[in-house]
């Protein structure tokens, strides 16, 4: 059981993790010097965002592995971190949201890289649904597979959308997220934080693989009572 | 025969059938002529603001009824089989795809075409001398549209919920598509210089073809067995 053992582990660290990066994101972090306490929430959305990312591009690469040498593993994978993905995404953007509103003054702006960030959502919401309403398994891993690439294709040319919508539609934005230049205390909580979701994300997707293993021992077993 | 003329044959074949019934497309042009209709009942009579939101007007239509059709086109298919059929054609599965394609593309450009007058007349537009400027926005869009659709379709043809779920597949993926169809359109419809247009242009030929290539890879995955 080496799986579990991995599982565990990885629970275990994305636990302490977690702790650590609350502390270093609420009482080690200076406050900023402009925003104050409520740019702490960068340290949950910024690495919920970046992990998404990485979920997105890792079901991009498992729908790909998928297509050409049918493994159901890769499927698996797809799936799950589909799943995990979306969670993230939905949490990041309401989490920017929420610093939003004392910051830039509103809830939500047509700003390029959140809308991008939605349309991504989307995408990825219409495959969880695509792939719940497939009956068959194996046909739903196929079309999921062959939504996921055109959807991970489309984001560069949506950024790119997007991008120049807001520039030839109206003036330069003036609201800019936070100063670029990060101080090292701040560096420390966002880069603790990001190592924990990270293995957060780990630990979610090794759990989920387990009960997709759990759910194809079933079907064999049920294959096997009935002959 | 070649390559060519089976993409042919498919796509006469579906145009044939909807041309001895016109459901589809009347349905399409239908559909879209309310769309025109009731948007103009949100937008009051304030001329200016008719002429700075009709080119999403116009494209929201399109999308809408291209919805329509595409999904239509596909379900055709499944009745009596007659997917099965067409894969027992000895044609490439990308031939059945471009096929399929040129069908619901011609369809889709009909239904573009009988609206913009529609158009013109109910939000007071001079299209008439800007009609070529017009097709070159038109044509690539409405291919980005059909091509993306024409994947999509096949995928969500089987589904219990495939009305809805053909639209939520198709429009979030095809935005970058809509900006640029909607940009390109306002760029011709409010008379500004057409170089403006251009990086749209270039954005939709690149949306096309990251969509073709990815649809003619992946198509025989998807109507296998």
């Amino acid at each position: 059981m080496t799986g579990r053992g991995i599982e565990r582990a990885l629970g275990l660290l994305a636990a302490l993790g977690l702790l650590a990066g609350l502390y270093t994101g609420f009482l080690y972090a200076p406050p900023d010097a402009v925003q104050g306490e409520v740019q702490r929430i960068m340290y949950l959305h910024v690495p919920l965002i970046l992990v998404s990312y990485l979920a997105f591009f890792i079901v991009f690469v498992a729908s790909i592995l998928y297509l050409w040498r049918r493994r159901e593993r890769a499927d698996a994978i797809a799936h799950s971190s589909a799943e995990i993905g979306v969670l993230f995404t939905a949490l990041a953007i309401a989490a920017g949201s929420i610093w939003g509103r004392p910051t830039w003054g509103t809830w939500w702006t047509w700003d390029a890289r959140l809308t991008t960030t939605t349309i991504l959502l989307l995408i990825f919401i219409g495959y969880l649904m695509l792939r719940a309403l497939v009956d068959d398994h194996s046909r739903g891993a196929v079309f999921g597979a062959v939504l996921a690439i055109i959807g991970f294709l489309d984001i560069p040319i949506i950024h790119m959308s997007v991008v120049w919508w807001r520039t030839l539609h109206q003036p330069p934005s003036i609201l800019r997220p936070g100063p670029s230049t990060v101080a090292p205390d701040m560096q420390v909580a966002l880069y603790t934080n990001l190592a924990a979701w990270m293995l957060l994300y780990g630990y979610l997707l090794a759990k989920r693989l387990r009960l997709e293993e759990a759910r194809w021992e079933l079907n064999r077993l049920r294959m096997e009572s009935l002959g | 025969m070649s390559f060519a003329r089976r993409v042919w044959a498919i796509a006469w074949k579906d145009l044939l059938a909807e041309w001895r019934d016109r459901e589809s497309v009347t349905a399409m042009f239908y559909f879209a002529f309310l769309v025109l209709f009731l948007f103009s009942f949100a937008l009051g009579a304030d001329q200016a603001l008719i002429r700075g939101a009709s080119s999403g007007l116009l494209w929201l239509a399109f999308t809408f009824t291209s919805v329509l059709g595409l999904g239509r086109s596909i379900q055709g298919e499944l009745e009596n089989d007659c997917l099965d059929g067409l894969l027992l054609y000895p044609a490439e599965r990308e031939a059945i795809y471009l096929g399929k394609l040129c069908g619901n593309f011609s369809a889709i450009l009909v239904v573009e075409m009988v609206t913009l007058p529609i158009f013109a007349v109910l939000y007071n537009m001079d299209l008439w001398s800007q009609l070529p400027k017009l097709m070159v926005i038109a044509v690539p869009g409405t291919l980005g549209l059909a091509a993306t659709g024409t994947l999509l379709s096949s995928m969500t043809a089987g589904l219990r919920a495939r009305e809805a779920m053909l639209p939520f597949l198709l429009f979030p993926l095809t935005i970058p598509l809509l900006l640029a169809a909607v940009r390109g359109t306002e760029v011709v419809l409010l008379g500004e210089p057409f170089e403006l247009a251009v990086p749209w242009l270039k954005l939709m030929a690149a949306f096309d073809t990251v969509v073709l290539v990815v649809s003619l890879m992946t198509f025989e995955y998807l109507v296998e067995e």
